[in-house]
């Protein structure tokens, strides 16, 4: 019961502090492009929108920082047994992240904030930059720490049974590392791109600020399409990484119970989730396209889920090695299928802007608003496909969640601090959603009048007072 | 010295360090509503810190991920321990995170003043928590031989953590208001002075009882400490200078009283990381509770190259906003 509750705790807190992570990257990288044009151009337009979206920014930073703290803590809080295990390992990358990450993006966020009217054009367009690589940064560090618990490499289990490292270089040239970063870190940009666009769509559509919102949706656009046609194949490649060290994270993403060669992948299915129900309705066949996706060849074979079972009876002892193959086939195809579509959306978005009909495709604009809900949908459910595929396991092949927990924290605890947490975590959110649709409604006089007021108290002893 | 004693030192300097830096942003939170009277001062107390309060909390990630790394059983032990008193600890640092950001972006009366009293109840929450926390390893919590916490939530409101969690909290009220005299200007800055003399006080004699106490719970005699002599000092120093409106050295003053508050716990600690009041030989060490030799190089390794540029960043930081904050002058028509 502990356990579960555990698990719940974690997924819920760790799905929600995702919402609001690749938003800051992305869009910590899209106000440094919006400050580096104004920076060369002069042009004012891209200065009042790198002030606009820098604030829009802000809010979604202090609700990210807040509910990372959440994530710091709990390995010890919940999962005790485990940090007693692996801290040895998995607790380096994250005091590295502490120091070579949060510090930069903490401090230059300061310094950009407050230092609009103190420090000279070219170092503040600095500090936004170091903010960028600041978030990518942590991205980096705890992407190395969650592929140790994929991939385990660089490491040796010392008399005592914990993990000790052995090699540092090894955890940053695990391959799941290197793919799963790249596909994390261009989720992010497209999901910042998406909200850009879908801000600027909403004022071209009302016929605001026209100038301003198109310069906006233009870079939106051109980061967009090329960042979604490179995650494509970045996926791809990781999905043959994955069915490499964890072929039961990708057997189950098909509800592939046997053995297959060539392979083809289902668009739907109706039932064929468990092992008493293996047998499937599958709704268009795509030939083939499962050996691509898992095997990287046209038509390689891939192990199903009954033989993955028997292997690691014979290797591991009796027990259950398969992941919940509902959440696994779901969540690949919502995250691939969405994938899919804002590419189209995107390639269409970059059709318009060429023939000059971006600001009149009332369409196109309409649509934008909406397709904002995508990328949330698909970073959650590629975090589902990647954690949930990793059940039974904590580390793969070294723990098992069921063995991880705290001993010492009852269900009790766990129950008080799942409903704390909750509830926070609604009203954190109810406050940062209308903090955003306010500003982004409302903001752009808000982001002309500070800039005023910065310049014209910029002579006087009395800063403006940002906060 | 062996290596995991190093990371031992590390991980006490965090700590300090979190607290002279990150105690002077609680005080001026728990204080704001009270030396800012109206809404334009109370943004002024705000901006004072606003540039680094963020920056300064890092620390505090820094010192919990270096436990993780450097001692996974005391991470372990402490944060399961501890866990409902940590529960706490993060709906206090929720409500006075987003308190910053979202405080002043609606012109809303009762949106300011909720996220005003969020910041101020945040602000005396956490180091009265971190306080009990820090006090209860050197008193000791029950910890069986598999270092397993064996009480309830009940069994962490010892006499000492929670002396310890007023004693950290008045001395962060007092660095707060130093801090904020030395930061703003008149009318603002007189209250900071009469609320720094005041509490100045109250912290010279909560410090004191706390120190004696100390020395009582480690049993080593009845010979103070220079830490703790310093300490001692350093407040009622921090005191004086204060009322004597010598702004800069009473921030000081206060920083050090602070600094060594927090660094006589760990020089009392070690070699112990946390103290099993079950049975001595339960207790977590340095040596028991580290994580591997060759982990450790690496750790040092990156601290050592990335540490003195943080400093320096964070320090060239301070330098830019060093100017004191004042109420802007009212615009005219």
């Amino acid at each position: 019961m502990a356990n579960d509750l555990a698990r719940w705790q974690f997924a819920t807190t760790t799905i929600y502090h995702f919402f609001f992570v690749p938003v800051t990257i992305g869009l910590a990288f899209l106000v440094a492009v919006l400050q580096t044009v104004w920076y060369r151009t002069d042009n004012p337009d891209y200065k009042r929108m790198t002030r606009f979206f820098g604030t829009l920014l802000l809010i979604n930073v202090a609700i990210g920082v807040v509910t990372g703290l959440v994530q710091e803590f709990q390995f010890g809080m919940n999962w005790s047994t485990y940090s007693r295990f692996v801290g040895g390992v998995f607790g380096a990358p994250l005091a590295m992240e502490g120091i070579l990450a949060f510090f930069l993006e903490s401090t230059f966020l300061g310094l950009w904030v407050f230092g609009w009217e103190r420090l000279p054009k070219r170092v503040h367009l600095a500090c936004i930059w170091a903010v960028a690589a600041g978030t990518m940064l942590s991205a980096m560090f705890i992407l190395i720490a969650n592929s140790w618990m994929q991939h385990p490499v660089g490491y040796k289990l010392n008399s005592q049974g914990q993990a000790v490292l052995t090699n540092i270089w090894a955890l940053i040239v695990n391959p799941t590392f290197v793919w799963g970063y790249a596909h994390v870190i261009l989720a992010s940009l497209v999901t910042g791109c998406l909200v850009m666009l879908a801000v600027s769509a909403w004022y071209l559509r009302k016929g605001q600020h026209v100038e301003s919102f198109h310069s906006t949706a233009k870079v939106a656009l051109i980061v967009l399409i090329p960042t979604i046609i490179i995650q494509l194949s970045v996926g791809n490649q990781l999905g043959v990484i994955e069915t490499r060290y964890q072929p039961a994270k990708i057997a189950a993403a098909e509800a592939l119970w046997n053995s297959c060669k060539p392979c083809s992948f289902s668009a739907a299915q109706i039932g064929g989730y468990s092992s008493s129900d293996e047998t499937a309705t599958k709704i268009i066949l795509i030939p083939h396209l499962l050996s691509v996706l898992a095997t990287g060849t046209w038509s390689g074979p891939v192990t199903g889920l009954n033989q993955l079972q028997a292997q690691d009876q014979k290797k591991y002892g009796p027990g259950n090695y398969i992941p919940n193959v509902a959440i696994q086939y779901w969540s690949m195809r919502t995250m691939a299928g969405l994938g899919a579509l804002v590419l189209l959306f995107a390639l269409w978005g970059g059709w318009l802007l060429q023939r000059g009909r971006l600001r009149s495709s009332r369409l196109f604009l309409w649509l934008s608003v909406w397709v904002v809900v995508t990328p949330f949908l698909m970073n959650t459910a590629g975090w589902l496909l990647t954690e949930s595929g990793r059940q039974p396991w904590i580390v793969q092949g070294l723990q098992k969640t069921v063995n991880a927990n705290s001993p010492s924290v009852s269900a009790t605890e766990i129950w008080i601090s799942l409903i704390v947490f909750v509830l926070s975590y609604i009203v954190l959110g109810a406050a940062d959603l209308v903090l955003m649709l306010r500003y982004s409604r409302h903001g752009l006089a808000h982001a002309d009048a500070e800039a005023r007021q910065g310049s014209d108290s910029a002579g006087t002893p009395a800063p403006a007072l940002t906060y | 010295m062996q290596i995991h004693t190093i990371w031992f030192v590390i991980i006490a300097v965090l700590w300090v360090g979190f607290f002279v830096l990150e105690g002077f942003d609680f005080g001026v939170g728990a204080l704001h509503r009270f030396i800012g009277k109206t809404e334009i001062e109370r943004r002024v107390c705000i901006n004072t810190i606003g540039p680094w309060w963020d920056g300064n909390e890092v620390w505090l990630i820094v010192a919990g991920a270096s436990m993780f790394a450097a001692f996974p059983a005391w991470y372990a032990t402490m944060f399961s321990a501890l866990y409902l008193a940590i529960v706490l600890l993060l709906v206090a640092l929720f409500a006075r995170g987003v308190s910053f950001e979202y405080r002043g972006k609606r012109d809303s009366h009762r949106w300011q003043t909720g996220w005003s009293w969020a910041l101020t109840i945040g602000s005396i929450v956490i180091p009265l928590i971190i306080g009990v926390a820090l006090g209860d390893l050197l008193h000791g919590l029950p910890i069986d031989s598999g270092h397993e916490f064996t009480g309830n939530f009940f069994s962490l409101l010892t006499g000492y953590g929670l002396m310890t969690g007023v004693t950290l909290l008045v001395l962060s009220l007092l660095h707060g208001a130093t801090f904020l005299a030395l930061r703003t200007t008149g009318e603002i800055r007189h209250r900071a002075h009469a609320a720094a003399r005041s509490i100045g006080i109250v912290a010279i004699l909560v410090n004191l009882a706390w120190v004696v106490w100390t020395l009582v719970v480690i049993g080593g005699g009845t010979v103070p400490e220079p830490t703790q002599i310093f300490g001692v000092l350093a407040v009622i120093i921090a005191q004086r200078l204060a009322s004597a409106e010598n702004d800069g050295w009473a921030f000081v003053a206060s920083g050090f009283g602070i600094a060594a508050l927090v660094g006589q716990i760990f020089i009392a600690l070690y070699p112990n990381v946390m103290v099993s009041s079950t049975n001595h030989a339960y207790n977590l060490t340095v040596s028991n509770a580290a994580a591997g030799h060759y982990g450790l190089v690496v750790m040092t390794v990156v601290a050592v190259l990335f540490f003195p540029i943080v400093l320096l960043y964070q320090g060239w930081s301070f330098h830019v906003f060093r100017r004191r904050v004042s109420t802007p002058p009212t615009p005219s028509g």
